[in-house]
């Protein structure tokens, strides 16, 4: 890759994301900013290894992508005057200051994550607004057709226009029910790269956990008093630690016990600790941790230690006890099992497993943490159908592949 | 911006009947802070007719265009400058008149 490609890449990666929030509050349209963004890299390809890399490469962007959109309303304004409204638009103000435009951002994520739209539209538009992901790579993240993923983030762009929904920051009193919005989303594509399903993707996408832990690590630096969102960034940093650890190299999901701790990834893991540890000191100052600061704190305890027998599963279940109370969801409850049958055995934990069934029936690892209860207690006949169960109902292929491989060791 | 917001009723699970001084409570609310654009409710489904000019003579035919169990009870217009605004008064009108209600943009 030249010097010109490299940086055009890094523009892409660092500045996407505030060109397009730029243009969207300068000309208060999302298609306009996105494809004039879109534009501006398209130029910086063509001119950047000829002319040179420019020596404020946003700066440069910002003001091509400017002279884009402002081209662009005019070519349609001479065809439709609807448009001349978006014209008067224009200025030639100097660039905003670096705060405004952190705002910006910020503005971006709130409008995409907007309650009005779906969930897997908000999803979908962040990924291209903010991510900066082509529509392409979007469609095939999520296993869709193109024209499908193409027809949904138009159709979530023009009801963003049509309906009024507004380009801001909620209020103070809306702000804590909105954000908890974004960061399911930001949390849904962490997830979907972490634990990819299909049977033709990868197991594991980092492209997606990459992206889903850059957009977190932007709303940290623009909302960085806010606990939660300190908490799902150290529990996605702390997650993609164990990255490279968790799938062998045949494939195959390799459990947290028997993880090379030596592959983990040291500097994810100091920065996850560091956000950790900060949460907990508001915890002693008396600020309640929300469900990801929990979540963070029980990753931290798994890797905080050399060795699996090392690890304090009294504290892991305590903090387990602490989420039941904020989530009483069968998965949690699933979770907190899992942790039990290290503390107190697998027929502690088999028998509150069972209590779940009703609600879990059909989650591939509500099967799988059955079956691997019911092997250690040695009733293989019955952890082999509950193997065979989990086999049918898991996406992923290196899940597929362990199960498969634990069923048929079975004696 | 105007929104136009239906009130969905459910024949096989009908609201309260009992709404209507609340109602007029927020109505005036809603006058008082310049949202107010217009508001009514409409007769069972059982009293439409709908017309069919297109052919060469006009059909009249009894009842809804639609026969479905959730039906239109009502609509607010609402003045309101953006979703945000629409969709907080829609949330406390829809307790008041305990019913689903339905935000459109006027285009």
């Amino acid at each position: 890759m030249t010097d010109a490609d490299a940086a055009v890449t890094r523009a892409h990666r660092d500045e996407w994301a505030r060109v397009v929030a730029g243009l969207t509050r300068r000309f208060g349209d999302l298609d306009i900013a996105e494809e004039a963004a879109a534009e501006a890299f398209a130029t910086a390809v063509q001119r950047w290894p000829a002319d040179g890399v420019p020596p404020n490469p946003g700066a440069w962007l910002t003001t091509t992508a400017n002279r884009k959109a402002i081209d662009r309303i005019r070519r349609e304004s001479k065809r439709d005057d609807k448009h001349k409204e978006a014209r008067t638009v224009f200025d030639d103000d100097p660039p905003e200051p670096v705060g405004a435009i952190d705002d910006d951002r910020l503005r971006l994520i709130f409008t995409c994550c907007h309650p009005a739209l779906a969930m897997p539209t908000r999803v979908a538009l962040t990924l291209r607004m903010l991510g900066g992901l082509t529509v392409t790579e979007i469609a095939r993240a999520f296993l869709v057709q193109e024209t499908a993923m193409e027809r949904r983030i138009t159709r979530a762009k023009a009801k963003i226009k049509v309906a009024g929904i507004p380009y801001r920051v909620p209020s103070a009193e809306d702000l804590p029910g909105r954000l908890s919005g974004v960061l399911a989303v930001l949390f849904l594509v962490f997830n979907e790269g972490y634990l990819a399903t299909g049977p033709g993707t990868d197991p594991v996408r980092h492209d997606l956990t990459a992206e889903a832990i850059r957009l977190t690590r932007l709303i940290r630096a623009l909302l960085p008093d806010d606990g939660e969102v300190a908490g799902l960034l150290a529990l996605m940093l702390l997650t993609e630690a164990r990255r490279t650890a968790r799938v062998s190299g045949s494939g195959e999901l390799v459990p947290l016990a028997e993880q090379d701790r030596g592959a983990w990834d040291a500097s994810l893991i100091a920065e996850g600790h560091r956000l950790v540890r900060e949460r907990l000191a508001a915890a002693a100052a008396g600020t309640a941790p929300g469900r990801y600061q929990i979540l963070a704190a029980i990753n931290a305890v798994h890797t905080s230690v050399r060795d699996i027998r090392d690890t304090d599963w009294s504290q892991v279940v305590a903090l387990y006890d602490q989420l039941v109370r904020l989530d009483p969801s069968p998965i949690v409850a699933l979770n907190r099992a899992i942790a039990v049958a290290e503390l107190d055995g697998p027929d502690v934990a088999l028998a509150a497993v069972d209590r779940l069934e009703d609600q879990l029936a059909d989650y591939h690892a509500y099967h799988a943490t059955r079956a691997d209860l019911l092997r250690r207690l040695g009733r293989s006949a019955e952890a082999r159908t509950a193997y065979d169960r989990a086999i049918q109902l898991a996406g992923n292929t290196a899940e597929t592949a362990y199960l498969t491989r634990r069923r048929d060791q079975l004696h | 911006m105007r929104y136009l917001v239906s009130v969905i009723d459910d024949k096989d699970d009908p609201g309260s009947t009992d709404r209507g001084p609340a109602i007029s409570a927020f109505n005036k609310r809603l006058m008082a802070e310049g949202h107010w654009v217009f508001a009514g409710g409409l007769a069972d489904t059982d009293a439409a007719t709908v017309v069919d000019s297109r052919g060469e003579q006009a059909v009249f035919s009894d009842g809804p265009f639609l026969e479905s169990k959730e039906y239109l009870a009502g609509v607010w217009v609402w003045e309101a400058p953006d979703l945000d605004v629409a969709l907080a008064l829609a949330a406390e009108a829809s307790e008041i008149c305990d019913r689903k209600l339905e935000v459109r943009p006027f285009l």
